[in-house]
């Protein structure tokens, strides 16, 4: 198991894309969901470090995803990013509430994107 | 039977009366008291059936036959005005402490002893022969039981007073009303056991009536029936079926108008149903369980009537002891013992009227002469309550005795009803003071003052006098010629007015003078300001509260505390006039010890408390004695009368503007919630237009930033990120268009060209336009179209808009490789029909209605959402109503959505506008 996994969320190609392959230049391992359902299927398979997540998923949005991953005890040292087009405070308050770590509004700076991911992996096993 | 027997029955009869009484003052008490029962209410009405009811009926049956009826009929009438009437002198009553109608008479018209004194006077001459006629009733029938039979002429007594049958029972009843009539000196208090004893003595009448009329009609006839048809065989009473001569009629309606009048105005009458009143809501129940009393009292009157006169017409007995003789005639003892003392409860009627009277003459005659005069100096006794309890008390005895003396002078000159009819009369006279008092302001003292003194010197003139004459005490040529012989002042043909029965002829004279004088007299009089107050406070008794409105505005004199203490003490007694003092202490937070000057409320206070004693009259006279300074003058107090009917209509007006600011609200509250809502969807709209406007430019700025950072990309992945970053460029490009081509089409800024093309054509150029698309994801595109050319006169881009954008889904949804798409053109009779069919998934049915709404795609449920702005549909939507046609979508889940579109055959309205209104 890679110490460092990142998992992409988001149903639109081109950003996840991008994201995948931001993360891969920055060393990390990374695989990809397109929906909440098999978000959900992929952390199951193998928790993931750090995942970025987006609200508006088919099947299963965002803030569900992560009340599900945060209701699992198993899977608390999941950090969890939240990704969203959507940039009203409640939205952002709602992700924080359910759980979330932290919160990415789109368009993002890929560098900060890159960074936030960095500082949430587990320290000392770069 | 023997005297012993039916006096010792009588005895422990009138001695259970009294063990009632006794027992209903002890209990009155406490809460939930006899006095607490609308029916107790309702029977002690029944007071108005006296012994003319029980025994009189009969005989006037059996002599004129339904003549006996109006006496009921008008009470009945009146019952159904009593909530409007009887409740508002209930009312004012207890505002003012009334004690009595004279009482109410003279509060009304400014509390002058005068009023009050004639109305006493009045109810004395007019009702002496009512009691006289219970007096009679007792010891006519205590002779049947003693004597049966016994012949009519040989009735009345002629032996001295002490061997006089009369006599005693006068004697029994007067210190029976001085029991319980004068229990308390304040006459406005109830007096609980003379009710109960009176509602007791009403349901004995009434029983025993009935059982009576019940035996007869049954056992000693077959039923109703078989006495019905005898009496129908029977010369005399078949006759008495009929109406007789016109005047019958007007008899009638005197009989009945009268007897309206005195369910209200006889002064037992205003005694039980207004003084003992303790509920208004128990004049509710009344209005029908009286009624009904007077229907069951009623219903044996002609079958007791008819059996009279079929078995004992030949035998000389008097009609009006018919139903005590049917009885004795069948040595029935016991039946008509029963039926004895349902006679003698009728009679105890005479002890409420005697009260009655009694508080009347002590109050408003007696009373105020005795303080005129000087030399008894009254003013300066220290207890008057004993006084006036003596007073009361030597009235009740006075009267009952003088009833006595006018059947030892008249002998047997009248039947019963004859001497109530003349009652009833008299106070009749009461009637147009006593209802225009609470209905017409404008009537004035003078007025009620010209109007019963000259109706009650008719009466005496007509009806008083001619019984006089008839008991031989005035010539009886005065009935018969006139006085002096002049023929137009004949008592019972007045100014030449024959034809009549008397008591119609007195009604008719009486009431026309009486109505014309004291309508005529208010008109030309004016009222003073104590006058103006009191009509105001009894007209609009349940407008203005006596609290805000009360006469203590209008007071404006000083008098001290001590002063008025001292007053009260000596007539209501030290202890009631310290609680008195105590209450109003304690309500209004005051020390009354250290107060010298009494304020107007007090001082109204006092006279309220005084009236209820002594009557409003005297009360009025005691306070101005001791208050100095008078009542504000007539100006002001018109001031403050419409200043109180000002704020009237004032709060009337506010009320109606509150119950507009309510609507307003209501409408106010509803356009709000509807702003909101469009608020909530603008902002809805918003949000979603950013996020479909961030997700592209996301792409954009990652690509853009990758590209940057990192400059040694192979030219490869360099040229994917570029192509990425130039279709969602066209992306952004294409939303921002179409944001903006809705938001012209719902603000009806759009311009339209409408030509005239080819309508076929233009859907030849869609399918073009979209070909690649096609071809790109290997569905195929069939097109139906019709062979000539379909000429159209409407704006080609919008609808090539429309087309393209209805292929573009369907190839989005359409499977890739086996993809097939249909575009059909249809001329139907008065449309022009496109459709776009493909085989695709389909639509769930439940997404069907929504689709043509803002950014709602089809695809949630997919794994990929299509690329598409949302907005695709909306806008067709848009063009397609604008264009006078109508665009719809049939689902078909599992074979592939079919979308499908109208245009009117001849052009839209719309089409031929340069800028128009969007169709939203």
């Amino acid at each position: 198991m890679s110490p460092q996994s990142v998992l992409v969320v988001d149903d639109e190609p081109n950003i996840v894309l991008s994201l995948e392959f931001l993360m891969k230049q920055a060393g990390f391992d990374v695989r990809v969901a397109r929906d909440g359902d098999s978000a959900l299927e992929a952390v199951r398979q193998q928790p993931p470090q750090v995942i970025l997540l987006d609200v508006m998923l088919p099947r299963r949005d965002g803030y569900e995803v992560c009340q599900t991953i945060r209701a699992n005890p198993e899977w608390r040292d999941v950090r969890i990013l939240m990704l969203t087009a959507k940039g009203r405070q409640i939205e952002r308050e709602k992700g924080l509430a359910m759980g979330a770590d932290d919160y990415i509004t789109k368009p993002f700076s890929t560098r900060e994107v890159v960074e936030r991911v960095r500082a949430y992996m587990p320290q000392g096993e770069t | 039977m023997n005297t012993a027997m039916v006096a010792g029955v009588s005895l422990v009869y009138l001695l259970a009366m009294f063990a009632i009484a006794f027992w209903g003052d002890r209990r009155s008490g406490r809460e939930g008291g006899i006095m607490q029962s609308p029916y107790v209410y309702a029977l002690s009405i029944a007071v108005y059936c006296t012994s003319w009811t029980f025994y009189g009926s009969v005989g006037l049956a059996a002599e004129q036959g339904v003549h006996y009826l109006p006496i009921y009929l008008g009470p009945t009438l009146m019952a159904a005005l009593w909530w409007i009437v009887l409740r508002k002198m209930v009312r004012i009553s207890k505002i003012n402490r009334i004690t009595s109608i004279a009482d109410f008479i003279a509060s009304r018209h400014g509390k002058r002893p005068l009023l009050g004194g004639l109305v006493a006077a009045i109810a004395l001459v007019g009702l002496v022969p009512y009691i006289a006629l219970q007096l009679k009733a007792v010891s006519i029938t205590f002779s049947v039981m003693v004597d049966h039979p016994v012949a009519a002429d040989a009735l009345v007594g002629n032996g001295a007073f002490y061997t006089d049958e009369a006599f005693y029972a006068a004697l029994i009843l007067a210190i029976f009303a001085i029991l319980f009539g004068t229990r308390h000196v304040d006459a406005s208090e109830h007096h609980s056991g003379m009710v109960a004893a009176i509602a007791f003595e009403s349901l004995v009448k009434l029983v025993a009536f009935l059982l009576a009329g019940a035996v007869i009609t049954f056992v000693l006839f077959s039923g109703p029936a078989d006495l019905f048809d005898q009496a129908a065989d029977h010369a005399r009473l078949a006759q008495l079926f009929h109406m007789g001569s016109p005047g019958d009629y007007g008899h009638w309606i005197a009989l009945t108008l009268v007897s309206m009048v005195a369910i209200l105005a006889l002064p037992r009458q205003f005694q039980v149903a207004v003084v003992e009143n303790v509920r208004e809501r128990h004049v509710r129940d009344a209005a029908w369980l009286f009624p009904l009393y007077l229907f069951a009292i009623n219903l044996f009157v002609l079958p007791i009537a008819f059996a009279g006169v079929l078995l004992l017409e030949d035998s000389g007995i008097h009609p009006d002891t018919y139903v005590l003789a049917l009885p004795l005639s069948r040595d029935w003892t016991a039946l008509a013992l029963v039926v004895f003392l349902g006679g003698l409860s009728a009679a105890t009627a005479m002890i409420v009227e005697t009260v009655a009277l009694a508080t009347m003459l002590g109050n408003d005659l007696i009373m105020p002469a005795l303080l005129r005069l000087r030399w008894l100096r009254l003013d300066r006794r220290t207890d008057l309550t004993r006084l006036v309890l003596r007073i009361r008390r030597a009235a009740i005895l006075g009267v009952i005795l003088l009833g006595y003396v006018y059947i030892r002078a008249t002998g047997d000159s009248l039947a019963l009803v004859g001497m109530g009819l003349v009652s009833f009369c008299a106070v009749a006279q009461f009637a147009p003071a006593l209802l225009g008092g609470i209905f017409w302001k404008g009537a004035t003292r003078q007025g009620a003052l010209a109007g019963m003194a000259a109706g009650f010197t008719v009466w005496a003139y007509t009806l008083f006098l001619p019984t006089l004459a008839h008991a031989g005490w005035v010539p009886g040529s005065f009935v018969a010629d006139g006085p002096l012989g002049l023929a137009w002042l004949r008592p019972h043909a007045l100014f030449g007015l024959e034809g009549l029965a008397p008591v119609t002829h007195a009604l008719v004279w009486s009431m026309l003078v009486n109505l014309g004088a004291y309508v005529g007299v208010s008109l030309l009089s004016q009222q003073d300001a104590i006058e103006r107050i009191q009509a105001s406070l009894f007209v609009d008794v349940f407008r203005l509260s006596a609290g805000r409105y009360g006469i203590s505005r209008f007071w404006r004199g000083s008098a001290t505390v001590d002063d008025l203490f001292d007053l009260l003490r000596r007539f209501i007694g030290e202890a009631r006039a310290r609680r008195a003092f105590d209450e109003y202490a304690r309500r209004h937070g005051v020390d009354l010890s250290r107060t010298r000057d009494a304020d107007a409320e007090l001082v109204h206070l006092c006279e309220r408390l005084l009236a209820g004693s002594v009557g409003t009259a005297s009360a009025r006279v005691l306070v101005s004695n001791v208050a100095q300074g008078e009542v504000v003058s007539l100006d002001e107090v018109m001031e403050i009368l419409d200043e109180a009917s000002q704020v009237i209509a004032y709060s009337q007006k506010l009320e109606a503007k509150s119950r507009e600011l309510e609507a307003a609200t209501r409408e106010l509250r509803a356009a709000n919630a509807q702003l909101q809502q469009l608020d909530r969807m603008k902002d809805d709209f918003i949000a979603t237009v950013t996020h479909e406007l961030r997700t592209p430019l996301t792409s954009i700025r990652s690509f853009t930033e990758i590209l940057h950072d990192h400059p040694d990309l192979d030219p490869e992945r360099r040229q994917a990120f570029l192509g990425i970053i130039i279709s969602e460029s066209e992306r952004l490009t294409r939303l921002i268009n179409q944001v903006l081509d809705l938001a012209k089409l719902e603000s009806g800024a759009m311009r339209w060209y409408p030509e005239s093309w080819d309508l076929k054509r233009i859907l030849q150029d869609a399918a073009e336009a979209t070909g690649q698309l096609f071809a790109n994801k290997g569905v195929r595109l069939d097109l139906e179209l019709p062979a000539g050319p379909v000429p159209y006169n409407t704006d080609r881009d919008r609808l090539m808009q429309v087309i393209i954008n209805l292929l573009s889904n369907a190839v989005k949804f359409a499977p890739e490789g086996t993809g097939r798409v249909r575009l059909r053109l249809v001329q139907e009779a008065d449309v022009l029909r496109v459709e776009v069919e493909d085989n695709g998934p389909g639509i769930p049915e439940a997404e069907a209605p929504h689709l043509f709404q803002k950014f709602r795609q089809v695809g949630d449920v997919l794994t990929d959402r299509p690329p598409g702005t949302g907005l695709g549909l909306v806008i067709c939507r848009r063009i397609v109503e604008h264009l006078g046609g109508r665009i719809w979508v049939d689902p078909r889940p599992g074979e592939g959505a079919r979308f499908a579109f109208t245009l009117p055959r001849e052009a839209s309205p719309a089409g031929g506008e340069g800028v128009s209104k969007g169709a939203g």
